[in-house]
C-alpha cells in the first residue's frame, strides 16, 4: 500500500487539470499577444482563468497577475511594494513563521536599509494583534502575515489584521499559497492589498501562482519585457498552466473539504490516543483541514520520515525545506518547541485522495516505526 | 541523498539496543543538533589483550546518527581497547561509502562516543 501524506509540499494534479493543460500545450497552443485565432484563443483562455481566479477571492479580474508561483508573487508583492513605496518610508513588518519566500524578501530588503519588525507568534502560532497595533509606526508601509501556516496550519485571522492596517493605512500582504481555495479569502472583506497563490498546492500545475494586487496599489515589476499582465510582469504567459490553474480552482468543492478535515481528526485523535508522547502542533481549531503536524517526542524526524517512506508513505519533517538543515524549523522555535523535541517533529497533509484506508495504514506503520526508534533511543523512558 | 549501504544499516541496525551492565558508557551529542548518541561496551580479553567482546548504542538523531552508531560498534567488536580508540570518522564513512557533507559535522560523533567509554573503563580500572 501507499499513501501520499505530503500534499502541503505539492499535490497529484487533478486528471481534469492534466486534461484542460494538454489542449493547450497540443492544440490550443497560440501566444495570447498574437492577433491570428490560436492567439486569440488562448487570451481567451488566459482572461476566462483570470476571472475564476478573481471571483474565488472576491476580486476584480484585472487585480489578478499571474506568475511562475507562490515564491515569485511573494517576491513581487514584498519587494514591489517595498520598492514602490520607499518614499512614504522604509519600515516593514512581518513574522518569525512566515514561508522562506516572504523570509528571505525581508532579509533580503533588510540588506538594503529597509527596517525589519518580526513579530511574535503565541504557542499556537497566532500573531499578537497589540504587537502588530504597536509596532505600526509612521514609518510602516508595508506588513506581511501569512494566511495558513505551511508546517504547523495554524490559520490568522486576516480580517482583523487587515481591519488593523487598514486604520493605520499600510499596505497588506499575506501569503495564501497554503490556504488559497481551503480557508474563504474575500479580498474586499478582508482588506487585503497583495495576496499570493499558487496552482500546484490545490491539484493544479506546478510553475503557475497569481499575486491579487488591489487596483491602485503600488508595486515595481520585477521582470521587464513585454507588456503582459497589466504591465507588472512580463513573459509570454503561461497558458496551460494558467488554464489549469482555474481548472483546479473550480474543482474544489466545499464537501471535499469537509470530509478532508474529518479523516484529518480522524488520523490526529488515533494518534494521540494511542502513540504515548506525542504533541499536536498549532491550533487544534483554527487549523488548515488537512494538516496535522505531529511531534513524537525522543526520536528525530528524518528518521521517521526515512522509515515511512520505505513502507511507501511519504510525509515530511516540520516542512519540505527543512529536511536538509539541521537547524530545528524557525516556525517550530518560534511556537516556543525546544530544539530536542522540534527534531521529533513530522508533518502529515491530506488532500481529496487520501482515503480512510491510507490513514489506518499509515497510523499502523507510524505505530510500530516510532516504536522502534523510541527502543534505539538514550532519550525514551526506561 | 544517502547510500545503499547508510540505509541498509538505519533499516536493520544490529546493535541499536541498550546493553544491560555493560562495563561503560560513553555518552556524546547535543540535543540542539538533535543527536544525542550512550555508547556502551563489553569488555572481554584475548590472547592475553582486552578487546571490545560487545557494543551497543542508544541514539537520538537521524538516519546518518543511526546508521553511523551501528558501524561503529561492527568496527569495534573483536578490536583491542587502544585499536578501537583509533577508530575515526573517516573509517566510518569509508565503510559507508560516503555521506551528505552537512550530516557529516554535525551526526557522526558515535566514534567519540566509543572513545570515551573506552577511556572511562580505562580509568576505572586504573582507580580501583
Amino acid at each position: 500500500m501507499r499513501a501520499y501524506l505530503d500534499n502541503g509540499a505539492t499535490t497529484m494534479a487533478a486528471p481534469e487539470v492534466v486534461k484542460v493543460v494538454n489542449e493547450y500545450f497540443t492544440d490550443k497552443y497560440g501566444n495570447a499577444s498574437s492577433l491570428h485565432r490560436l492567439g486569440q484563443e488562448a487570451k481567451e483562455a488566459l482572461e476566462n482563468s483570470r476571472e475564476i481566479i478573481a471571483k474565488a477571492i472576491n476580486a476584480e479580474p484585472k487585480e489578478i497577475i499571474f506568475t511562475s508561483g507562490g515564491s515569485e508573487s511573494d517576491n513581487l508583492a514584498i519587494k514591489g511594494a517595498a520598492y514602490a513605496n520607499k518614499d512614504g518610508g522604509n519600515h516593514i513588518i512581518t513574522t518569525k513563521i512566515e514561508h522562506h519566500a516572504v523570509e528571505n524578501s525581508f532579509e533580503s530588503l533588510e540588506k538594503e536599509g529597509f527596517k525589519v519588525t518580526w513579530l511574535n507568534v503565541d504557542k499556537e502560532g497566532f500573531v499578537e494583534l497589540e504587537q502588530l497595533k504597536k509596532e505600526i509606526t509612521a514609518k510602516t508601509i508595508l506588513v506581511s502575515i501569512i494566511h495558513a501556516n505551511n508546517e504547523i496550519g495554524t490559520v490568522q485571522d486576516i480580517e482583523k489584521i487587515g481591519r488593523i492596517c487598514k486604520e493605520k493605512k499600510v499596505l497588506f500582504h499575506t501569503d495564501a499559497v497554503q490556504s488559497f481555495t481551503k480557508v474563504p479569502i474575500d479580498v474586499k472583506k478582508m482588506n487585503i492589498d497583495l495576496a499570493s497563490f499558487s496552482a500546484h498546492k490545490l491539484h493544479g500545475p506546478k510553475g503557475i501562482g497569481a499575486l491579487y494586487v488591489k487596483k491602485g496599489t503600488k508595486i515595481k515589476k520585477m521582470i521587464d519585457g513585454g507588456h503582459q499582465e497589466n504591465e507588472l510582469r512580463a513573459g509570454t504567459e503561461n497558458i496551460p498552466g494558467i488554464a489549469g490553474f482555474a481548472k483546479a480552482v473550480e474543482l474544489v468543492n466545499e464537501a471535499e473539504l469537509k470530509k478532508t478535515a474529518e479523516l484529518r481528526d480522524y488520523f490526529v485523535e488515533k494518534v494521540l490516543k494511542e502513540i504515548p508522547e506525542t504533541i499536536l502542533n498549532g491550533s487544534r481549531t483554527k487549523r488548515l483541514c488537512n494538516n496535522a503536524s505531529i511531534t513524537f517526542k525522543y526520536i528525530e524526524g528524518e528518521a521517521l520520515l526515512l522509515r515511512l517512506d520505505d513502507k511507501g508513505i511519504s510525509v515530511s519533517t516540520g516542512s519540505a525545506c527543512s529536511s536538509t538543515e539541521l537547524k530545528p524549523s524557525h516556525v517550530l522555535t518560534a511556537i516556543g518547541l525546544p530544539a530536542a523535541i522540534a527534531h521529533g517533529t513530522t508533518r502529515f497533509t491530506l488532500s481529496r485522495y487520501t482515503t480512510k484506508e491510507e490513514l489506518d495504514y499509515t497510523f499502523n506503520v507510524l505505530k510500530e516505526e516510532v516504536a522502534e526508534l523510541r527502543k534505539m533511543s538514550p532519550l525514551w523512558r526506561k | 541523498m544517502y547510500t545503499e549501504k547508510v540505509m541498509e544499516h538505519f533499516k536493520k541496525p544490529k546493535h541499536l539496543r541498550e546493553m544491560k551492565n555493560p562495563d561503560s558508557v560513553g555518552v556524546v551529542g547535543n540535543p540542539n543538533c538533535g543527536d544525542i548518541m550512550h555508547v556502551y561496551i563489553k569488555v572481554g580479553k584475548k590472547d592475553g589483550k582486552e578487546i571490545i567482546e560487545d557494543a551497543s548504542v542508544q541514539t537520538f538523531g537521524c538516519v546518518a546518527a543511526i546508521s553511523t552508531s551501528d558501524v561503529v560498534c561492527d568496527l569495534a567488536i573483536g578490536k583491542t581497547l587502544e585499536e578501537a580508540k583509533k577508530i575515526s570518522k573517516d573509517d566510518i564513512i569509508k565503510e559507508l561509502g560516503s555521506l551528505p557533507p552537512i550530516k557529516i559535522h554535525c551526526s557522526v560523533l558515535a566514534q567519540d562516543g566509543l572513545k570515551k567509554a573506552i577511556e572511562d573503563y580505562e580509568k576505572k580500572k586504573n582507580s580501583k
